[in-house]
C-alpha cells in the first residue's frame, strides 16, 4: 500500500464548547447554530467565509447537513454529514483536513451538537439502528448501559479488571472536571462513592455511565498560514486513523478498530506512545477507555488493569487523561461527545485550557469510538496532534 | 432452580388493575421472518443459500459473501452464554416495571452471537438452548433456556411473560356439549387451571358425557349459548372479569358444498354458530381481557380459536363448513390485532377432520378430541400463535407452502 500523504500545512483552530445543559428546550439546530456563531466570532471571520461544513448530530432530524446550510444561511462548496457518534470528531477532522489540503475548501467548520429534551434520549435509543430495533432494544431496553455491561463483564472475566480499576479512572476524571465550569458533574467523587453507587446494569453502576445532556462542540480546519494571518493559535495534525466494524469474528468486543491501525497511527506521526503528553480517549464507559490504552499502544492487550494501577490520570498525574473530565464527568452531549477530546486537546496544546493545564503539553493523542449498532461499537478513530 | 408459582390470592376489587404494556414491537420487514418462526414454535435464523453462513441479527444480504439469498431455516439452537447482565434501569415503561431483568450474549454452536433474554436457571458460561418466542406485544424474541429442563421452569417470571400457561389461570370452554369441549375441560384441569368454566346452552337438556364432565376437578358448568348475544353478555357480566383464557369449542360441522345444498338455512346456522359466535364471544369477553393483560400471575392471556385446517383451503366435500371456518380465521386475524395491545394472544389451532360423529364417513387419519385438547394446552404453555394438529393439518400446511394451486385442484378429488 502506498504511504499516506501527511497533513502538512493544515491545522485545526478555534476550539468551541457551547456550555452543556442537562435538559434543553432548544432544538439541535439551536445548539449547532450557537457553536457556529462562536466559531466565526472566535476566528474573526464572517459566516459567508465558511466554505466547508461538516456536521454530526443524533437529534437534528429530519434535517441533515444539507438542510442546515439553508437554515444557517451558509453557501459551502464542500459539505459532509458524519453520523458516527463518538467517532465523529476524529473522522470529521481527517475529512476536513484533506478537503483543505486539496484546496476544495478554505475554512471547514467542524461541528457536532445535540439537544436533550426530556424524552429524546429514549427516542434516540428506540430507533438507533435497525439491529438495535430488531435485536437489542426489545431485550430489557437497558440502552447502551446493558450492551456495555456485557462487554465490561467479559473484559473483567478475561483480564481480571476490577471495579476499583474502573473506579480509579472515573475518580480521576471527576477531579479534572471540578475545574471545568460546563461539566455536568461538579461534586467530588471518591472511590467509595463510586463503589457504593446504585447498580444500573451489572456490573455497571451509576458512575460508570455518562449523563446524556445538551451541548455543542466545534473547531475550524484551515491552512496553517491562514490561521497565522488571522492570529489564531492552532494545532497540527500529525496522523489519523479510522476503522469500522473491525474484528467482526470476535464473539464479544474486547478490542476496537484501533488495534488494526495502531502501527500506522504512530508511524505516520513519527512519534511513540511514550512521547505523548496527554491522551483524550472516548469514555462512554471505563472499559472502553481501558481498551484504548491497550489498542493505542500505551500498554499491551490485557495489561490495561495493570496500566491503570501503575498510573495517575489527573491533569497533573503521571498520565494526564481526559483532562476536561471526559463525558463521564462533563456529560455526553450526543455526537458532541466525540468532539470533546479534540477541543480539549487543542486548548491544552495551545496553552489555553479551561480547567487545569497539562504542564508543557506539546503532543496529544485523541481517540474516538462510536455507534453500538448491535453488540459492539463499530467505529473507531484516533489522531495525534501537536502544538503548531 | 425456579421458585414454584403460588396460587394468587383473591384480587382486592378496590385495587387498580395494572395496565398492560408491552416491549417495543417494531421490527424490520426482514426480522418478521423471526415472527413467522416464533408463531409456530420453530427456531429459525437466516442461512445463506450460497455460502451456508448462519447469521444474526436479520440482514438483507449475507455478511460473508453478500448473497441476497438469505432465507430463514431451522438451525441448531444450542450454545454457550458468554456474558450476562442484570438490567436494573430501563428506559422502556414495560421493562421498568419488571426490573431486574436479565439478558445475555450467547455464542451459538451454529456460529452467531445472540443477545437474548435469560431464563432464571441460566448462568454465565452455561450451555443453553435458545428458544424463539413471541413477547407480550407479539414480537419475536429469543430467550436462553437451560440445556435440560429444570423443576418448575415454566414458572420463571421472564419466561411466563412469553407464554400463556394455564397454570393458575381461569379458563372458559365455550361449549361443553361436544366431545372436544369435554376433552378440553379435562386437559385444562390437568394443566393446573384454577377454574374451568364450561359453557352449556340450555343446561336443562341432558347431554352425553355430562356426568363425567361434572366430575372433573375445577370444572364449573355455566350457562352460555354462543348463538345468543344476550347469553354471552350475561356470562361475561358474571365471570368476564376473571376469565384469563377463552377456548371456543362451539362447532357446527355439516357435509356438503355450495350446490349440494338447497337454500341458506344450514349455511346460516354454520355462520351463526361459528362466525357470529366468535364475534359474540369476542365482543362479550374481549374488552375485559384486553384490559387485564398485565393483571399479575393470572393475567388474561389467550383467546383460542379451534379452526378446521380447511379454513386455509376449501374442502368441497365440506365446502360450506370450510367457508364458515375461513370467515372465523379472518375474524381471528382482526381480533389478534385488537387484543395484541393488551398482551393477549389469539391462538389459532388448525385441525384436520376429527374423530367425531360429523366426520363419520371421512377416512382416517383423524384427530381424537383428547389429542386436540392436549395440543391446545401445549400451545399455550409454549406461547405459540398458530398450531397445526394432526396429519391432515400438517399435510395441508406443507402443501400450501409449496403450491396452493395444486392443493386446490387435488383437494377437490
Amino acid at each position: 500500500m502506498a504511504a499516506r500523504l501527511a497533513y502538512d500545512g493544515v491545522v485545526a483552530c478555534v476550539p468551541v464548547t457551547v456550555p452543556y445543559r442537562r435538559y434543553s428546550v432548544n432544538s439541535a439546530h439551536w445548539w449547532i447554530g450557537r457553536a457556529l456563531h462562536e466559531l466565526t466570532l472566535g476566528a474573526g471571520i464572517e459566516p459567508r467565509d465558511i466554505d466547508g461544513l461538516i456536521v454530526s448530530s443524533f437529534t437534528v432530524g429530519p434535517d441533515t447537513a444539507v438542510g442546515l446550510t439553508q437554515h444557517f444561511g451558509l453557501t459551502p462548496r464542500w459539505l459532509d454529514h458524519v453520523p458516527m457518534g463518538g467517532a465523529s470528531g476524529v473522522i470529521g477532522l481527517r475529512r476536513a483536513a484533506r478537503a483543505v489540503q486539496a484546496g476544495d475548501a478554505q475554512f471547514v467548520a467542524c461541528v457536532a451538537g445535540d439537544t436533550n429534551h426530556v424524552d429524546s434520549f429514549r427516542k434516540t435509543l428506540t430507533s438507533f439502528s435497525r439491529f438495535a430495533q430488531d435485536a437489542v432494544y426489545p431485550y430489557g431496553s437497558g440502552g447502551a448501559n446493558a450492551s456495555f455491561a456485557l462487554i465490561t463483564k467479559n473484559y473483567m472475566n478475561l483480564y481480571g479488571a476490577t471495579r476499583e480499576d474502573f473506579g480509579k479512572l472515573c475518580v480521576a476524571q471527576r477531579d479534572n472536571a471540578l475545574a471545568i465550569p460546563f461539566a455536568m458533574m461538579k461534586k467530588k467523587l471518591t472511590l467509595d462513592d463510586y463503589k457504593s453507587a446504585r447498580a444500573i446494569s451489572d456490573p455497571l453502576h451509576l458512575f460508570d455511565c455518562v449523563m446524556p445532556c445538551a451541548g455543542a462542540e466545534a473547531f475550524l480546519v484551515c491552512r496553517e498560514d491562514t490561521a497565522k494571518s488571522l492570529g489564531l493559535p492552532a494545532v497540527r495534525i500529525l496522523s489519523t486513523i479510522e476503522r469500522h466494524n473491525a474484528f467482526p469474528d470476535d464473539p464479544i468486543q474486547y478490542r476496537g478498530g484501533w488495534a488494526l491501525d495502531v502501527d500506522e497511527l504512530w508511524q505516520m506521526a513519527g512519534v511513540k506512545p511514550a512521547d505523548v503528553d496527554l491522551l483524550q480517549t472516548y469514555d462512554d464507559y471505563p472499559v472502553i477507555v481501558t481498551m484504548q490504552f491497550e489498542d493505542l499502544g500505551f500498554c499491551k492487550k490485557g495489561e490495561g488493569p495493570d496500566f491503570i494501577r501503575s498510573h495517575t490520570f489527573t491533569t497533573d498525574g503521571t498520565f494526564p487523561h481526559n483532562t476536561s473530565g471526559g463525558q463521564l464527568s462533563a456529560g455526553q452531549a450526543g455526537a458532541a461527545g466525540g468532539y470533546l477530546g479534540i477541543t480539549e486537546a487543542m486548548r491544552q496544546l495551545a496553552g489555553t485550557p479551561i480547567g487545569k493545564p497539562v504542564k508543557d503539553a506539546r503532543l496529544a493523542a485523541v481517540s474516538g469510538f462510536g455507534m453500538i449498532n448491535y453488540d459492539r461499537g463499530l467505529s473507531s478513530g484516533a489522531a495525534v496532534l501537536a502544538r503548531a | 432452580m425456579t421458585a414454584p408459582l403460588t396460587r394468587p390470592k383473591r384480587k382486592d376489587p378496590l385495587k387498580k388493575t395494572r395496565q398492560p404494556l408491552y416491549p417495543q414491537s417494531v421490527r424490520s420487514r426482514t426480522a418478521q421472518g423471526l415472527t413467522a418462526a416464533a408463531a409456530q414454535g420453530r427456531f429459525e435464523l437466516q442461512c445463506c443459500s450460497d455460502c451456508k453462513e448462519i447469521f444474526y441479527p436479520p440482514r438483507d444480504a449475507c455478511p460473508k459473501c453478500l448473497s441476497p439469498r438469505v432465507p430463514f431455516v431451522p438451525v441448531d439452537n444450542r450454545g454457550t452464554v458468554l456474558a450476562e447482565t442484570t438490567i436494573r434501569t430501563s428506559t422502556d415503561p414495560y421493562f421498568r416495571e419488571r426490573t431486574p431483568w436479565r439478558a445475555g450474549l450467547t455464542k451459538l454452536d451454529a456460529g452467531p452471537v445472540v443477545l437474548s433474554h435469560l431464563h432464571g436457571d441460566v448462568q454465565e458460561g452455561a450451555r443453553v438452548r435458545l428458544d424463539l418466542k413471541l413477547d407480550k406485544g407479539g414480537a419475536p424474541v429469543l430467550i436462553a433456556l437451560p440445556e435440560k429442563d429444570t423443576p418448575n421452569m415454566a414458572d420463571d417470571p421472564q419466561l411466563r411473560e412469553m407464554t400463556c400457561d394455564p397454570k393458575f389461570r381461569r379458563v372458559l370452554i365455550t361449549d361443553g356439549r361436544t366431545a372436544v369441549g369435554q376433552a378440553m375441560a379435562k386437559a385444562f384441569s390437568e394443566a393446573g387451571a384454577t377454574i374451568v368454566f364450561v359453557g352449556i346452552a340450555d343446561p336443562w337438556k341432558p347431554f352425553p358425557g355430562e356426568d363425567a364432565l361434572r366430575k372433573i376437578d375445577k370444572v364449573e358448568i355455566v350457562p352460555l349459548d354462543v348463538t345468543d348475544s344476550e347469553s354471552c353478555t350475561e356470562q361475561a357480566e358474571q365471570n368476564g372479569g376473571r376469565i384469563d383464557i377463552v377456548v371456543n369449542t362451539a362447532e357446527h360441522v355439516r357435509p356438503g358444498g355450495v350446490l349440494q345444498r338447497h337454500g341458506l338455512t344450514v349455511a346460516r346456522e354454520e355462520m351463526d354458530v361459528r362466525y357470529f359466535g366468535l364475534m359474540r364471544l369476542a365482543q362479550a369477553f374481549g374488552p375485559a381481557m384486553r384490559s387485564r393483560g398485565a393483571d399479575g400471575v393470572n393475567s388474561a392471556a389467550a383467546f383460542v380459536n379451534l379452526l378446521s385446517v380447511h379454513a386455509l383451503m376449501n374442502w368441497p366435500a365440506y365446502g360450506a363448513y370450510s367457508a364458515a371456518e375461513a370467515a372465523c380465521l379472518s375474524a381471528a386475524q382482526c381480533l389478534r390485532a385488537e387484543l395484541r395491545p393488551g398482551g393477549v394472544k389469539v391462538v389459532n389451532v388448525f385441525f384436520g377432520p376429527l374423530e367425531t360423529e360429523w366426520f363419520q364417513t371421512v377416512p382416517s387419519p383423524k384427530v381424537a378430541p383428547s389429542a386436540l385438547a392436549k395440543a391446545v394446552v401445549q400451545a399455550l404453555q409454549r406461547g405459540v400463535e398458530d398450531v397445526f394438529v394432526g396429519d391432515i393439518a400438517e399435510d395441508i400446511r406443507a402443501r400450501l407452502a409449496v403450491n396452493p394451486k395444486a392443493l386446490e385442484r387435488e383437494i377437490a378429488g
